[in-house]
């Protein structure tokens, strides 16, 4: 049983370098992946394919047979945009902003998590519930029940501190827009440092506290080391879907007054939807790739390491 | 596997001594636990706010001092039905349950692949498939529209399906190969000895025992697929609108109708809230592509 089980990775390994599987063999075990990795193909990378494509001609949708092709020059109108530079700003800003919160409320509400008490796994449960809401819903229960200035909870909770009639979201669109995507993270954060903490050898932790190690020393000298792979994780994960967010801007203040709280998706979306600019959004589409592929590649690199470790500990 | 059959002789020595140390440190347990309650329930009581307007008359729903106390009627549910719902819940759910069976149908095959009996070259796709999660969705939205609008599918719910597909394949294949392989895998070798054909293999011997995990992929689809905004909203219009659609018409109407809002909004998010409850435990692994168990 034991030996079977140390063989098992080893053989899994290595089985794409044995030279006893021959041709035949190797289609039939690629065999199930082709209709996937076809299907995945056309529908992610053939629109990208033709974003380049778009991204080098003049084409709005509004004047047709407009359509010709200008080489760079959108890709210097965005360079010059100084709105496109504003919205750039602000989506770092929020998705950085956002998710930095939310992994240090996660990790403290994970910590909490970590112990037993009575009700553990209702409270669980209703902590990764704001994760779970559909965002449009969530967006529309921020703009109102929550922020509305005259009727909304946050302002009736805010009141006997002196805090009533803020108008929150004509005031402060960009930080709305952030809270509602912090209640939204902070659960998921939650949920991943949680698994991180569970994960963590408890033999360290007896030790530790059978030598007399403060609460505090153990936490910094021995989970948060432990920690940092799942931290990591958790902030480039949440970097991946934040950087996309779109259902929040939209719903909550329309990337407005001016640009102030609209991020990259959403200005893309107002070219390409309201301006019907074709060439100039496929422009910024792939600047905002380019962008993420920065991000991306250290976020492979982290995962692929998972990835190994996991093979390793297998 | 290996490390959970080696540990039992060492997870079983520390495990009777700590006994009076836990007591002497219960009384701090207590009090973490209701601070862990009371923000429970702060991150909680949006949604919980939402549900009860929800079964608000408008009156009540729209007074400067919350009330917390009232006499609930369904007249909320009763509007958002017959404002038009229908259609738009209809068109969510087709989008939901056939993307999601699309994806099990071509992600099953491809995560035993990836996983079981893989070869060299199937280790660089695995990493293709998740490299199609880090491409922004705005990126590709506008070839998408234009091809859709000039093949004629605008406003059509297949549309949806197929994108959904796409949005959530790579997802499923990496969170079913991380449950392909805690199979064990003497159960595979004695299949292929007695030379059983590659889908017996699957349907008699895999599915049996991943069944749990291909069930969680499913509701994690199920959620994306239900949640989804951005592709519904540029490229549906009044046919193949999804629930997420029939929200935004709530926007123009802010201040007026709170109660059939969050009537709406509660429709709306029930399904995957439930969905998510089920596959709590699985929804970190499904988000994090298998990395974190």
């Amino acid at each position: 049983m034991t030996a079977t089980l140390e063989e098992r990775p080893a053989a899994r390994e290595n089985a794409g370098g044995t030279p006893a599987i021959d041709r035949a063999e190797g289609w039939r075990r690629r065999g199930p992946l082709l209709p996937a990795l076809i299907f995945t193909i056309i529908v992610t990378q053939i629109p990208f394919i033709l974003t380049l494509y778009y991204s080098l001609q003049s084409w709005n949708l509004v004047r047709p047979g407009s359509q010709e092709f200008v080489w760079f020059s959108n890709y210097l109108d965005v360079f010059t945009d100084s709105q496109f530079r504003t919205v750039a700003l602000n989506t770092v800003v929020m998705t950085l902003g956002s998710v930095l919160i939310a992994v240090v409320l996660g990790l403290l509400l994970a910590l909490l998590l970590n112990r037993q008490f009575v009700g553990r796994g209702v409270v669980r449960t209703l902590l990764i519930t704001p994760f779970l809401i559909t965002p449009v819903a969530a967006a529309l229960l921020w703009k109102t029940v929550l922020l509305d200035p005259t009727l909304g909870l946050i302002n009736f909770v805010l009141t006997p501190f002196g805090g009533s009639g803020t108008e929150w979201i004509s005031n402060y669109p960009l930080a709305s827009v952030m809270a509602a995507l912090i209640w939204q993270w902070t659960p998921f954060m939650m949920l991943l440092l949680l698994a991180g903490l569970q994960s963590m050898p408890t033999d360290q932790l007896e030790a530790a506290r059978v030598d007399g190690a403060s609460a505090f020393s153990t936490f910094r000298e021995l989970t948060l080391p432990h920690l940092r792979r799942f931290i990591e994780l958790g902030v480039v994960l949440g970097t991946i879907y934040l950087v996309n967010i779109f259902d929040q801007v939209y719903m909550m203040t329309q990337g407005g007054p001016g640009v102030a709280s609209a991020n990259l998706p959403f200005y893309i979306y107002q070219r390409a939807f309201l301006g019907f600019d074709i060439g100039q959004s496929a422009a910024m589409g792939v600047v905002v790739v380019i962008l993420t592929l920065i991000a991306a590649n250290f976020a492979l690199r982290l995962i692929f390491r998972s990835f190994s470790g996991e093979q390793e500990a297998a | 596997m290996a490390v959970t059959t080696s540990t039992p002789p060492d997870t079983q020595a520390p495990a009777a001594p700590p006994e009076p140390r836990r007591r002497k440190r219960s009384a701090a347990n207590v009090w973490l636990g209701v601070v862990a309650w009371v923000v429970g329930i702060a991150f909680f009581f949006p949604v919980f706010w939402m549900v009860l307007t929800s079964f608000k008359t408008e009156a009540d729903a729209y007074t400067t001092t919350p009330k917390i106390i009232f006499e609930p009627t369904l007249e909320q549910y009763e509007g958002v039905f017959s404002s038009g719902v229908g259609p738009y819940l209809v068109n969510s759910v087709i989008a939901t349950v056939f993307s999601t069976l699309l994806v099990l149908l071509l992600g099953i095959p491809a995560a035993f692949a990836v996983s079981l009996r893989p070869v060299k070259k199937t280790q660089d796709v695995l990493f293709f498939f998740i490299s199609t999660k880090m491409l922004p969705v705005v990126a590709v939205i506008v070839p998408i529209y234009v091809v859709v609008n000039q093949i004629g599918m605008l406003d059509n719910i297949w549309t949806l399906v197929v994108l959904y597909t796409g949005m959530n394949l790579p997802i499923a294949v990496w969170m079913m190969r991380s449950f392909f392989l805690e199979v064990p895998g003497e159960l595979l070798e004695q299949a292929s000895i007695d030379g059983a054909p590659l889908w017996r293999t699957l349907r008699e011997i895999v599915l049996p025992i991943i069944s749990p995990g291909i069930f969680a992929t499913a509701l994690i689809c199920v959620i994306f697929a239900w949640n989804e905004f951005f592709f519904a909203v540029n490229l549906t219009a009044a046919n193949a609108g999804t629930v997420p659609v029939f929200l935004v018409g709530f926007i123009t109407s802010e201040g007026l109708y709170w109660a059939q809002l969050s009537a709406a909004a509660t429709m709306a998010a029930l399904p995957v809230v439930i969905a998510g409850w089920v596959a709590q435990n699985k929804l970190v692994q499904g988000l994090s592509f298998g990395a974190v168990k």
